[in-house]
């Protein structure tokens, strides 16, 4: 992003008249055809859409595993899977969802909404945006490379040590787990520091801080989550594959290193990680349900402060996964005591969706469908949480399938229904294609009773007393007829997932054309045709209060938002830079064009992790030198960016 | 669903209704722990039923809230375009989050006030305890040993600890490589067992009975089989098998002296019986083997054939257990089989 100077004195050359080809925005925008533009384009929209696809092609794999241990626990003694096979199922599960689904998903709603709702034409770092979205692909790939030759991940997502340690772990399993996620990290840092200037820096002019929509918040306040917690993890798999490779002992004992620290390292950031995946998810019911419902969000300010005290907050809890690993008694009181007041600012919100239903007039689509079943799917992963947050309890509920219950209302209850609904609603922004109401209802209900059958009875199952991470159990411990239960349930969510791929397959086609606003929506996006030409807006819109589209109903702001009319900025790449508050204008910047260097930098830093994972360090070499020359084409400065002219003039 | 099952299933709800009642026949399901067994673990018990249904009431009020303002006020389908309800801002939102936020803080301060009392209750034993055991956790069994003031009393036993009904006992928890965790619900909540540290616990059980329990972090390929029993007797039963585990394995003469020799030289590298030379410490002492109730982790029940079948093939029963295959021949593993039917 660079800025140009105002105050610079007018470059006549500069400002010459230019023919009205040049000056056209879709021509400005657009990318070029083929293979090549595919790679290397920088559209926000179009990593967004990848994001999503990815992150639901990890979901369809960790389902499939997830099938496969409900078969094998579908009764008592079953010996479909050895026991290596199912550790590797339920690390890959774990960790599938966790990282390569769930937060994924959710940058990707965020990649392509975010600049439509905040009224830009990009992302601030749209090269860092492509880049994040390849390093996020590679290194789910990296791991799946692993676990595709027999040396998947073992030892669950925790990956607690000494069990990851080579001592009691000799094959590469952990070191495919420990590297990509390093990788992983990247992406995920990266994509976090690109939402959070977009969210301060550009906005529309007028969409002050009480006017950013609520999946904006939760978007930025999960990004700085991601930007305080990751390098915790980072580090941590770093020490783990040093301590594999060349015995440093962070945590082997043996060496006097501390089992625990793994885990404090790893919970610090693991936990506040469960705010990370379900604040944005928050933030698409916040802003989507209200259209649905027919009037604004009850408690905008509320929900937003609650959003952002939720993640603050969040990063205090993290002891609680560790109650029952001896810590001192006033420790145990303090991270218990935190963990209770947490759910305070989620009270917040559900109260705040309840509102809004009871104060609106509810139209019963699809989308609604899924956010109403939502605030009661979220609400019992909130007091399952409430459960394991008393401590004592809690060392009678960890590591038994009630917390397997309590993580997947979390996981599925929060994210995932909030992410269906979600594309029930913006979809049609991407394609331009309404999905099917009849399939949709469908949808929702095979999801919502099969989600519900195999969950709910999973919390009886742990209070039965089922541990976790068995791949059997004998008989006689009142757990075979529940597991039962579940296994039929997952299978009936399973066709729920399926009705809304063959959703989106039939729509593609033959969906009701969804024209700029389907629902009556009040952002930004709204404003725009589906799908949204290269440039997303025609004109910068200009913004006078939060539900821009219904000012004429509302009443509620001074002046008029204005979304026809406005800067057309058309020399080259442009966008509109504001400030951080109050959202004034502040510089026109130059938007990079398209480049490859994103994706090449992307593969260079795998190259580089694949390299160390064999331990040849001609490969990592080669990949930090392509790296290096990646990183120098893409930052090289640009004239057209105006920032050799802006050297030049000092 | 198997006639069993359902059995279970209509135990479980009847412990869940009622879990107080038929209570001597130890806990039923056998693990779970909303049926207190011992002083702890009803305190915990105590904890848990009140934020579950706590928690069963704020989801029914949330649901039924959240059904009724949908059926309440939903715009009648189908909405077309032009049938859309006009957008409104109705007042009266806010005192929704207001009301409902208070009142929900309540029920949280109240129930954070019963956590810090049950924290309290349970930290420490009331009582100084009877008896401490040293616990430690092995890929993947567990091993007890008994600690006494007089170095001749101390002893050790696998998988299997007795403990003196109303008496608490401490447990010092350790571990011999990974992290395991230390879990026997009915008589109270687990604790982890982590190369490098310490850790302890303690609990008293209030009736005589057998309570299972099983390894609860995840340590490997047969975490699933690690299980572990703890039998409450009164106290002269404890006292009584307590001397008789103390003592070591009695003499062999004839041909079980043979069969001794035999089992040290194809056992004693891991097993332990004292009286016989065989002193390998990487599995499970089997001195008083025959007096328990299960084997390999409580997997299987101490039947002769179980025992001749998990000789021959542990691998078949526990893939990737560390008790390696021997290949014995018939006649070797007959006579081991005899020879560990008399360590009583």
């Amino acid at each position: 992003m660079a800025i140009t100077n105002y105050d610079r004195p007018l470059d006549l050359e500069y400002v010459r008249p230019q023919p009205t080809a040049e000056r056209d925005l879709a021509r400005i925008w657009e990318r070029e055809p083929g293979l090549w533009g595919w790679l290397s384009t920088v559209d926000h929209k179009e990593y967004g859409k990848r994001y999503i696809a990815t992150a639901f092609l990890f979901l369809l794999v960790g389902g499939v595993e997830a099938l496969v241990m409900r078969l094998q626990l579908a009764g008592p003694d079953k010996r479909m899977l050895t026991p290596e096979q199912y550790d590797q199922l339920f690390s890959m599960h774990g960790l599938t969802m966790i990282f390569f689904y769930a937060q994924p998903v959710l940058t990707g709603f965020s990649a392509f909404l975010l600049p439509l709702i905040l009224g830009a034409r990009d992302l601030a770092f749209p090269r860092l945006n492509a880049f994040s979205y390849w390093n996020y692909l590679l290194s789910g790939l990296f791991i799946y490379a692993g676990f595709a030759m027999g040396y998947g991940a073992n030892d669950g997502w925790f990956n607690y040590v000494p069990y990851a340690l080579k001592q009691y772990n000799p094959g590469p399993n952990m070191d495919f787990y420990a590297l990509g996620m390093i990788l992983f990290g990247v992406s995920s840092t990266a994509a976090a520091a690109n939402f959070v200037v977009t969210f301060l820096r550009a906005r529309a002019p007028g969409m002050s801080i009480n006017r950013i929509p609520v999946l904006a918040w939760g978007t930025t306040t999960a990004s700085f989550g991601i930007l305080f917690s990751v390098p915790a993890v980072s580090l941590a798999f770093f020490m783990l594959w040093t301590d594999r490779q060349f015995d440093t002992h962070f945590f082997n004992w043996a060496g006097r290193g501390q089992p625990l620290l793994w885990q404090h390292l790893f919970w610090i950031f693991a936990h506040p990680w469960v705010y990370i995946v379900v604040l944005p998810a928050m933030g698409i019911v916040s802003d989507a349900l209200p259209i649905f419902c027919r009037r604004p969000l009850v408690g905008y300010t509320v929900v937003v402060l609650g959003t952002v005290a939720t993640m603050v907050m969040g990063f205090g809890v993290w002891l609680h996964h560790m109650f029952a690993t001896g810590i001192p008694y006033l420790a145990l009181s303090f991270f218990s005591a935190a963990s209770f007041v947490i759910t305070v600012p989620s009270a917040v919100a559900v109260f705040a969706w309840i509102a809004t239903i009871w104060t609106g007039r509810p139209v019963l689509s699809t989308a609604f469908l899924f956010f109403a079943g939502f605030v009661v799917t979220f609400v019992i992963g909130g007091v399952s949480g409430v459960m394991t947050a008393a401590a004592p309890s809690d060392r009678q509920l960890t590591d038994t399938y009630f917390v397997v219950a309590h993580i997947h209302y979390v996981l599925i209850g929060i994210n995932v229904l909030a992410v269906m609904g979600g594309l029930y609603t913006w979809l049609p922004k991407m394609t331009g294609r309404l999905l099917d109401e009849r399939i949709g209802r469908w949808n929702f209900w095979t999801v919502f009773i099969g989600f519900n059958l195999a969950f709910l009875p999973m919390h009886w199952t742990g209070l039965a007393g089922m541990p976790r991470r068995i791949y059997t159990y004998p008989e006689g411990l009142g757990w075979s007829a529940v597991n039962l239960i579940t296994t039929i349930g997952a299978f009936i969510l399973a066709v729920g997932v399926l009705l809304l791929l063959i959703n989106i397959a039939v729509s593609r086609k033959r969906g009701f054309p969804a024209g700029s606003n389907p629902w009556g929506g009040a952002t930004l996006e709204w404003s725009i045709p589906s799908p949204p030409p290269p440039y997303d807006f025609e004109v910068v819109p200009v913004v006078a209060s939060r539900h821009p589209l219904w000012e004429e109903e509302l009443a509620e702001a001074g002046g008029e938002s204005s979304v026809k009319r406005g800067l057309r900025l058309d020399n080259g790449k442009e966008m509109l830079a504001t400030t951080a508050l109050d959202a004034e204008p502040d510089a026109i910047v130059k938007a990079p064009e398209d480049s490859i260097a994103p994706f090449v930098a992307a593969l260079a830093a795998t190259m580089f992790c694949a390299g160390a994972l064999v331990l040849s360090w001609i490969v990592s070499a080669i990949g930090f030198g392509l790296l290096v020359m990646s990183l120098l084409v893409w930052l090289w400065p640009r004239r057209e960016l105006g920032q050799i002219a802006e050297a030049r003039g000092g | 669903m198997r006639g069993r099952d359902s059995h279970v299933v209509v135990a479980l709800t009847l412990a869940l209704i009622a879990p107080s009642a038929d209570a001597a026949q130890g806990p039923s399901p056998p693990m779970n722990y909303l049926q207190a067994f011992g002083g702890k673990a009803e305190t915990i018990a105590n904890l848990t039923w009140a934020l579950l249904i706590l928690s069963i009431v704020v989801v029914g009020i949330i649901a039924i809230l959240t059904f009724a303002g949908v059926v309440r006020r939903r715009t009648p389908r189908p909405a077309t375009e032009a049938e859309r309800q006009p957008i409104a801002r109705e007042e009266g939102g806010l005192s929704w989050i207001t009301i409902g936020v208070a009142i929900s803080t309540i029920a949280l301060f109240g129930a954070m006030a019963w956590n810090a009392y049950t924290m309290a209750a349970i930290n420490r034993s009331p009582r100084d305890p009877a008896l401490t055991i040293v616990v430690t956790g092995h890929q993947w069994w567990w091993q007890f040993r008994y600690k006494n003031g007089d170095p001749s009393q101390i002893f050790d036993t696998a998988n299997e600890a007795h403990i003196p009904v109303g008496q608490p006992v401490r447990f010092e928890v350790e571990t011999a490589d990974v992290i395991h965790s230390f879990w026997i619900p009915a008589l109270g909540d687990k604790i982890d067992l982590i190369p490098g540290q310490t850790n302890e616990t303690w609990f008293e059980a209030r009736q005589p009975g057998v309570y299972r329990g099983q390894c609860s972090e995840y340590c490997g390929r047969q975490h699933a089989h690690m299980a572990v029993t703890i039998v409450v007797d009164a106290r002269e039963d404890f006292e009584a098998w307590r001397v008789a585990q103390v003592r070591p394995a009695r003499p062999q003469a004839g041909a079980l002296a043979g069969a001794q020799t035999l089992f040290i030289a194809r056992c004693g590298a891991c097993h332990t019986v004292r009286g016989a030379f065989a002193g390998g410490r990487l599995g499970p002492d089997l001195t008083h083997l025959m007096s328990r109730r299960d084997i390999a982790a409580n997997t299987l029940p101490n039947t002769l054939a179980n025992l001749s079948g998990w000789i021959a093939d542990p691998q078949a029963f526990k893939p990737g257990a560390k008790m390696p295959v021997l290949e014995l021949p018939g006649p070797e593993l007959a006579t081991i089989r005899e020879y560990l039917e008399t360590l009583e």
